[in-house]
């Protein structure tokens, strides 16, 4: 899982990469030659050997360094005000949306459609096309988020009361991790997420298959996990589509077992760990959202049991 | 006729003693636990301001230890996050705000006035109050800590995270009080600065003649006026939403969270050369001393001040490139962010210049000097990087600026202050300090540091964000980390072996001379430490340099009484002498108002009515601080009537 | 064995206006100020730019108050400057009469003040805008209420205390101070009666 600066695998991350070796290289070079003149002139103060230099023409010569740097200053400039330009140039309107809304400590993605049944909502994961760009729409729910997948693109803050645009195209197929770059409270280092990138025809597939309402559970189990998830207060917060599960605060779950990872990337999601965080979530991420309901083993593997179908 | 004649005068052994000994008593320290709360001599509250400053710099680093230890390895225990987010915050508003800004102010108290060859500072009762505001807020903050109301969203406190709705309790409140305290130390410790460069110049001392710390002093104090109150607008409001419910940062209301970040960045990057702008003054003092030969490109330096203060305001928006604002806005602060290097890269040449046709001696202070360069340079690098708009965006709240912003002030200040603080030691304490020890602190600090926060720079390219509790293991980060923690074990060492140095030689030290480095600026032209009243005889200033190139018959100054704390104030741009001022006496009211103001401050975190009824005890306290008691009387202008026949040269045009 | 000294005994023992310590004192707080109002009419006008109308919600602030104090406030000027003349000239009767009459005048628009805040037709916490107003106004009044306290105490010394020249350096520089209260005063003035008017 890429999560680098270095390792751009889109064409916004790959214009910052080749703007970083530029810089990188110019002022390596300057660093060098500057402690090269100071480690110079070290040695000659050491051996005091006062030639009478005259301040005028080491004055001259300060002027001279000076307006080197004011050269090499005004290239570098130039060539980030190119980059700004080729990376907004990726701004175009007719694209695929994506809206993502920042929470305490956890990604509300959704797929923007005119109809509003063939939306498709899920959870710290999002899923696009190679070679497409598509345009984020960064909301915050509550506090200042920072939506960042260094493999793809530079960060942009989710602010309260402010719509922000990320466009970003992936170039090669992969699963890109993100993460919360501003400081957003409590459990700020749990709030990652994962990009994957994929052939557009996966791509539509995947959207195809999210569209659906959930799976009806078919073993006693899964039923039971099902009765349990409706009658306890997992309702009150979450939404598993086809189910009375509705609430709008926390992660939809309506294909949860399609995710690679709980509770914003925190942990694999594995039926140990889904049991786990259910059974105590503050032990695993302390201070998120999710309260700790009393439940009975047995009633807990049930409810694992239906959330591991949700296909 | 002139006022102020140059004669030719007998200025007898008898003559000199006896006025030394009149002026020992006049500007007599108070004794006792009244005469220490009294202390108006300058050099004492300075020296206050320093080893304070350098309490909470101690603290600061045990907290940066506390979190080097916790990301030391990947999904640590040992602070949770709540504890560790309270600790990150504690570090930041420490090092900024009881560290870096108090501790340089200190150093302008202390040696502004030997600098420029005068008595005393200007308006000392101010300083010591400001003093005393100071230590009750960083008490005050780390007494909140320990209670549990520490402050816990950073030091920069973004709303609304720290606002009324997503921040209940005080911990927020205690950080937007503490904003208060300390601005009003740093506020009148500006004022304090500036009035003592402008009025107390020895005679001769023309501007083109002041030291380059006071220059550096006097840029950064006028930077301190128009910075700070950004940042005391910023608090206070925040202080207001969440107490009488205002709607400031509430875009549900109108207002507007953005407005915010504006608020905090106009004072905070001015802030970072509020920093760094005393330590290049110290850079200067430091290589003309070692290199034994007048600074190159005074005028160049000088300008090069100015020049940065002046950008320095220009800059605040690239802390919020990733905010979302309007380009063609960003690029405008991109250009600036870029050309403040210029007049950095031209102080830097200077320097070398200086070294280059100079006589070098490698004393500690000099060694700490030359690891600014190396340090300084690469955090100067790593600027133009960030203020590149395309790779802000991607380092922008990563490690990469953590390791940034560290190369910049630990290289830029904390290294030259520490050079400064080994060549002023003889000064503050009358002995020498203990070289070998100071070459151990350099070598444990120098390489310390870099192994802690050069891997610092590959970790956030590595998309490690900053202000993280833990990280999962597999992402590349755990080696660089660990680095990280053994580099600061080293630095911890590094710093107390300074301690070490600074207790071994103030007891077994060698005795220091009045110019044990042969300096040429004038703190080293009096006896060290200094006595109360800095100088006696004091001679007219000659020069640029004047323990090296004045004339040994500068004339000698007379006529400033010593059976008073009296001095004289001179002209602000020729130094011409033009009045002379009875200097405050000691007085323990600035104290009881800091006292009295700390109450109220604290007060209002819990109700609003505090600032109303709280607001009258200082205010009585203000009245007995100003009420004319006896020995402050001008004796020399009481009853008025006396003061006619002065009245013309009072009044006149100057 | 005889040597150049610079002989500065004839020299005053006090100064007034820029050779003094204390009108560098009063320009630095000045300064600090000036920076503090300026950043606060900034953020008004930022808010203003945020939305569509202005006021958003409420009626501007009425008239009738709000340039009442102002005509105080500037008529004000007048006592002040003559207790600054009368100090410079060290005429203590006159600079006392001068400096009583301006405390009356700051505390009739004291009264004027508290009306004006009646009448702004918004509440601190009604929304960004109600903030702001009262911030402004608020911070004015409390630099008008300080200099009121100072010009009292100074007038009591006037009064009861022993006075040498230095007190009379003391009014002329409250005098200063009383000016860039009055000055600060019209900016916000325009900003809060004004603009929500014309713009």
């Amino acid at each position: 899982m890429l999560q680098s600066v270095l390792e751009s695998a889109g064409i916004q991350a790959a214009r910052v990469e080749s703007e970083w070796w530029f810089i990188f290289r110019v002022t390596t070079v300057v660093t060098v030659i500057v402690l090269a003149g100071l480690a110079v002139a070290v040695r000659r103060g050491l051996r005091g050997r006062d030639t009478g230099a005259s301040e005028q023409r080491m004055l001259r010569y300060i002027g001279i360094a000076g307006a080197i740097t004011v050269v090499i200053l005004f290239a570098i400039l130039v060539r980030s005000i190119f980059t700004s330009r080729a990376l907004a140039s990726e701004r175009v309107s007719d694209v695929m949306q994506i809206e993502v809304m920042a929470y305490q400590w956890w990604w509300s993605v959704e797929y923007q459609h005119p109809e509003p049944e063939q939306r498709v909502r899920t959870a710290n994961e999002l899923h696009i096309p190679v070679g497409k760009t598509v345009a984020i729409k960064l909301l915050a729910s509550d506090v200042i988020h920072s939506f960042w997948v260094p493999s793809l693109a530079g960060k942009l803050d989710a602010i309260p009361g402010h719509e922000a645009v990320l466009w970003l195209r992936a170039d090669r197929a992969g699963v890109y991790r993100g993460q919360c770059a501003e400081y957003c409270g409590f459990q700020h280092a749990h709030m990652a997420f994962v990009v994957i990138a994929e052939p557009p025809d996966d791509f539509e597939r995947w959207i195809q298959a999210q569209r659906k309402t959930a799976n009806q559970p078919q073993s006693p189990i899964e039923q039971r996990g099902l009765q349990l998830v409706q009658q306890r207060a997992c309702v009150m917060c979450h939404t598993i589509r086809g189910t009375a599960a509705g609430g709008r605060i926390a992660p939809d779950l309506t294909h949860f077992a399609t995710r690679s990872t709980i509770a914003a990337g925190t942990l694999p999601r594995t039926p140990e760990h889904v049991n786990a965080w259910i059974s105590d979530p503050q032990a695993i991420k302390p201070g998120n959202r999710m309260p700790t309901i009393a439940l009975a083993p047995e009633d807990r593997a049930a409810i694992v049991a239906y959330l591991e179908q949700l296909r | 006729m002139s006022l102020t004649p140059v004669v030719q005068l007998e200025v007898t052994e008898d003559h000199i003693a006896s006025e030394s000994r009149a002026l020992s008593h006049s500007w007599a320290q108070p004794r006792g636990v009244m005469g220490f709360l009294s202390e108006v001599d300058h050099k004492r509250i300075g020296l206050r301001f320093i080893i304070t400053a350098l309490v909470f710099f101690a603290l600061g680093g045990v907290l940066a230890a506390l979190m080097r230890i916790q990301l030391a390895v990947p999904e640590n225990q040992f602070l949770g996050p709540d504890l560790y987010n309270q600790v990150f915050t504690m570090h930041g508003t420490t090092m900024m705000f009881l560290f870096a800004v108090p501790v340089f102010e200190g150093l302008a108290i202390y040696f502004i006035p030997l600098m420029v060859g005068a008595r005393t500072i200007a308006l000392p009762r101010l300083a010591a109050f400001g003093y005393w505001m100071f230590l009750a807020g960083g008490v005050f903050l780390y007494v909140s800590f320990f209670l549990n109301i520490g402050p816990d969203n950073g030091w920069f406190s973004y709303v609304p995270l720290a606002g009324p709705e997503f921040a209940p309790g005080k911990r927020s409140d205690t950080w937007a009080q503490l904003i208060t305290f300390t601005e009003v130390a740093s506020l009148v410790g500006a004022i304090v600065t500036i009035v003592t460069i402008f009025k107390y110049r020895r005679p001769g001392m023309t501007l083109d003649r002041m030291p380059m710390f006071a220059w550096a002093e006097l840029v950064t104090s006028f930077m301190i006026i128009f910075a700070m109150p950004a940042v005391m607008l910023a608090s206070t409001s925040l202080i207001l939403d969440r107490l009488v419910g205002t709607h400031f940062f509430n875009q549900a209301q109108g207002g507007d969270p953005i407005l915010y970040q504006h608020l905090f960045w106009f004072f905070g990057h001015p802030e970072v050369y509020l920093i760094f702008l005393p330590a290049q003054g110290l850079m200067s003092t430091l290589i003309q001393t070692f290199s034994s030969r007048p600074i190159v490109g005074y005028v160049a330096l000088v300008t090069a001040l100015v020049a940065t203060a002046f950008m320095g305001f220009g800059l605040w928006v690239h802390h919020m490139f990733a905010a979302g604002l309007p380009e063609i806005g960003t690029s405008f602060f991109t250009a600036a962010s870029m050309m403040i290097a210029i007049p950095s890269g031209v102080q830097i040449f200077c320097w070398i210049a200086t070294i280059w046709s100079g006589k070098v001696r490698l004393e500690v202070p000099m060694l700490f000097a030359l690891g600014y360069f190396v340090i300084f340079i690469l955090g100067g690098m790593t600027g133009i990087m960030v203020a590149s708009v395309p790779l802000d965006l991607q380092v922008h709240d990563t490690y990469f600026v953590v390791a940034h912003l560290h190369y910049v002030l630990i290289g830029g200040a904390v290294f030259p202050l520490f050079g400064a603080l080994h060549y002023w030691f003889p000064k503050f304490t009358g002995r020498m300090p203990s070289h070998r020890l100071g070459l151990i602190s350099f070598w444990l600090l120098f390489i310390g540091f870099n192994l802690t926060f050069f891997p610092m720079h590959q970790l956030g390219l590595n998309g490690m964000p900053r202000r993280v509790y833990t990280y999962l293991p597999g992402l590349g980060w755990e080696t660089l980390n660990l680095a990280a923690a053994a580099g600061a074990a080293l630095m911890a060492l590094g710093a107390l072996s300074i301690v070490i140095n600074a207790i071994v030689s103030l007891r077994r030290g060698e005795m220091a001379s009045r110019n044990p480095w042969n300096a040429a600026t004038l703190e080293w032209s009096t006896s060290s430490p200094p006595p109360p009243h800095n100088f006696y005889p004091e001679r007219v200033i000659g020069s640029r340099d004047p323990l090296w190139d004045d004339p040994p018959d500068q004339p000698i100054i007379e006529g400033i009484r010593s059976d008073r704390r009296e001095v004289l104030v001179t002209r602000l741009l020729d130094a011409e002498p033009d009045h002379r001022y009875h200097s405050p006496e000691p007085n323990v009211w600035p104290f009881i108002t800091a006292v009295f103001t700390t109450i109220m401050l604290i007060g209002s975190m819990y109700t609003p009515w505090a600032v109303v009824w709280g607001s009258i005890p200082p205010f009585i306290t203000l009245i007995a601080w100003f009420w004319p008691r006896r020995t402050d009387i001008n004796d020399e202008s009481y009853p008025v009537e006396k003061a006619r026949p002065q009245l013309n040269e009072a009044t006149g045009p100057a | 064995m005889t040597t150049r000294v610079l002989d500065v005994s004839r020299l005053p023992s006090f100064a007034f206006g820029h050779r003094s310590i204390l009108w560098w004192a009063t320009m630095g707080m000045i300064l600090i100020e000036g920076t503090a109002f300026g950043l606060l009419a900034v953020s008004y006008i930022y808010l203003k730019w945020r939305v569509p109308e202005w006021p958003p919600g409420f009626a501007p602030p009425d008239l009738v108050w709000g340039t009442v104090t102002t005509i105080i406030i500037l008529a004000s000027a007048l006592p002040n400057e003559l207790a600054r003349r009368a100090a410079e000239r060290l005429d203590v009767p006159r600079a006392r009469l001068w400096i009583w009459v301006s405390v009356i005048f700051a505390i009739a628009f004291c009264v004027t003040r508290a009306l004006e805040f009646t009448t702004l037709n918004v509440w601190w916490d009604s929304n960004a805008y109600g903030s702001i107003v009262w911030f402004l106004l608020g911070t004015h009044t409390a630099h008008v209420v300080t200099d009121i306290l100072d010009t009292g105490v100074l007038s009591t010394m006037l009064l009861i205390a022993p006075i040498d020249a230095n007190r009379m350096v003391d009014v002329a520089e409250n005098a200063s101070y009383y000016y860039f209260v009055i000055a600060s005063w019209l900016p916000i003035y325009v900003l809060l009666y004004l603009a929500p008017r014309l713009v």
